[in-house]
């Protein structure tokens, strides 16, 4: 081992980040209010955000941040708000013997860290076979300068592929346990008897308190914000060969936009600004778009996802084009299953008033 | 000393894994378990990340690349590239030829990994939500001994 590290300043700022992210889990350990939990847990992501970004993977860091601190946040805060708001404290039998048991695995992982290659060692056979050859290929194959992209979409398309039907199977999941338009319950057969509860307390106030639409400074705000945002959805989908970002960050971002729209301006409102059978229809449209490719490519003499054949002139020309076809899928496809995730969350909780908080 | 810089990341992130991992064992409470699965799963995309972190390297995004667009110029930076880049060298991280000129990037192919992960983690973890939601309508708790009891009395209820 030939290194020295200088103790320089990414050093100090890796250290920094490592114990709030310790504090932040300790905190989350010990306390039993889940509104406080939840919301921790978005801070706890944003910190490995920023983590990820001091260990040069900025596409990881933005999705972190995109994904962790935001829509799971949303849909904790969603569940929680359909449960409970405090967990019980647990036992000390129970907390000593779970002590006892991450002690042990603990210990026993930091005794197989010993053989392990050094932290930032270039050497280490991670980064010098695989990893090295994706950085040189990538140049003279596909010309993006983003590698990332370059591996997720050409390289190993096939598993993306894998990872956004994984990502439909799961809204789909969701949409078979919530359902995704909770209205059927509202015209007939209530399902449970909390919503027949809300119902009886709500109905000497005929008018809808949906959403926070008496706040007129977030209205005003939001409503400037929201173009920006999808606008910058689209920015990082297409600036994905060239910087950090891609379909899955688009996705998600675009997705939070309508979030914010049905926050202020409530459910019925999303619900017809943007129907969810229309959801329904995108998540599968954009596996569609992502296999459809892959047919093409077959019927033009290549093989599953041979962006090659898209040009046969110029190739770097074609593996641009499959590139930007895909991750049209990846886009559609993630920012549907997100929304129709949301919408079964939305759907079950029918008003949303300021004393919730 | 070096020993400690050089793994000092893995006992970090071992830590923030037994963090969730207790969460997940120790408490009763549905929601904060979902929690508890969270940290644990950030960990482990820690530990692929900091695996692929190379000292004083830049994030993986080409800073030179053979300009694409203008014809001839193009076709011949490339043709040049493929040309003198023999098929093993690839391979052979002691090649002489680098056409990276030269600079040191981190190692792009975990992050690939950990990125889409994410998205998955979010979609499954929507799935776990969900599944707490209509458990909460059925049993009214999200307390396992309570779910227990109430399991309990329903199937002493039907015998």
């Amino acid at each position: 081992m030939e290194m020295s590290f200088p103790i320089d300043i990414f050093v100090i700022i890796d250290l920094i980040l490592i114990s709030m992210l310790l504090v932040v889990g300790i905190a989350i350990v010990r306390l039993n209010n889940l509104f406080v939990i939840v919301m921790l847990y978005g801070v706890y992501s944003l910190l490995a955000a920023t983590w990820f970004v001091s260990l040069d993977a900025v596409d990881v860091a933005f999705t972190e941040a995109a994904v962790g601190a935001g829509i799971s946040t949303v849909l904790m805060l969603g569940a929680m708000l359909l449960t409970s708001r405090e967990s019980k404290p647990t036992t000390p039998i129970r907390r000593w013997t779970s002590l006892l048991i991450v002690l042990v695995t603990g210990i026993a992982l930091i005794y197989a860290t010993f053989d392990m290659p050094a932290f930032g060692d270039p050497n280490s056979p991670a980064n010098s076979y695989v990893g090295l050859m994706y950085l040189k290929a990538t140049i003279t194959d596909i010309s993006v300068p983003n590698v990332v992209t370059a591996i997720l979409a050409s390289y190993r398309g096939f598993d993306t592929f894998g990872e956004v039907v994984v990502v439909l199977t799961a809204g789909l999941g969701v949409m078979l346990i919530l359902g995704i338009d909770s209205r059927r319950s509202r015209s007939g057969e209530v399902e449970n008897k909390d919503a027949i509860a809300k119902e009886a307390n709500t109905k000497n106030k005929p008018e809808k308190i949906n959403a926070l639409n008496h706040h007129i400074v977030l209205q005003v705000v939001a409503k400037m914000l929201i173009p920006i945002i999808i606008l910058y959805a689209l920015y990082v989908h297409f600036h994905g060969d060239y910087g950090p970002g891609g379909g899955f960050q688009a996705g998600v971002i675009f997705a939070s936009a309508i979030i914010l729209y049905s926050l202020i301006f409530g459910m019925d409102q999303t619900r017809r600004a943007i129907p969810p059978k229309l959801v329904q229809f995108g998540s599968a449209l954009g596996v569609l778009i992502y296999g459809g490719t892959g047919i093409i490519t077959i019927l033009m003499g290549g093989k599953f996802l041979d962006y090659n054949m898209l040009d046969q002139n110029d190739t770097i020309h074609a593996q641009h084009m499959g590139i930007l076809m895909i991750e049209v899928g990846v886009l559609v496809t993630v920012a549907s299953v997100m929304l129709s995730i949301y919408y079964g969350f939305a759907g079950r909780y029918r008003q949303l008033k300021d004393q919730n908080w | 000393m070096d020993f400690f810089v050089g793994h000092f990341n893995y006992w970090v992130i071992i830590t923030l894994m037994m963090t969730g991992l207790y969460v997940v064992i120790s408490t009763g409470n549905l929601v904060k378990k979902l929690v508890g699965i969270g940290l644990f799963q950030t960990s482990v995309f820690q530990l692929y990340i900091s695996l692929s972190k190379v000292r004083g390297a830049q994030p993986p995004i080409l800073e030179k690349l053979p300009k694409y667009g203008s014809a001839e110029k193009t076709s011949q930076t490339v043709t040049e590239l493929t040309a003198t880049i023999p098929q093993v060298t690839a391979l052979d991280p002691a090649s002489v030829y680098d056409p990276l000129m030269g600079v040191v990037y981190s190692n792009p192919l975990p992050h690939v990994l950990i990125l889409t992960a994410i998205v998955v983690g979010v979609a499954t973890l929507a799935v776990g939500l969900a599944l707490v939601v209509r458990i909460r309508e059925a049993y009214g708790t999200i307390e396992e001994d309570a779910i227990d009891e109430a399991e309990y009395k329903i199937e002493v209820n039907a015998s």
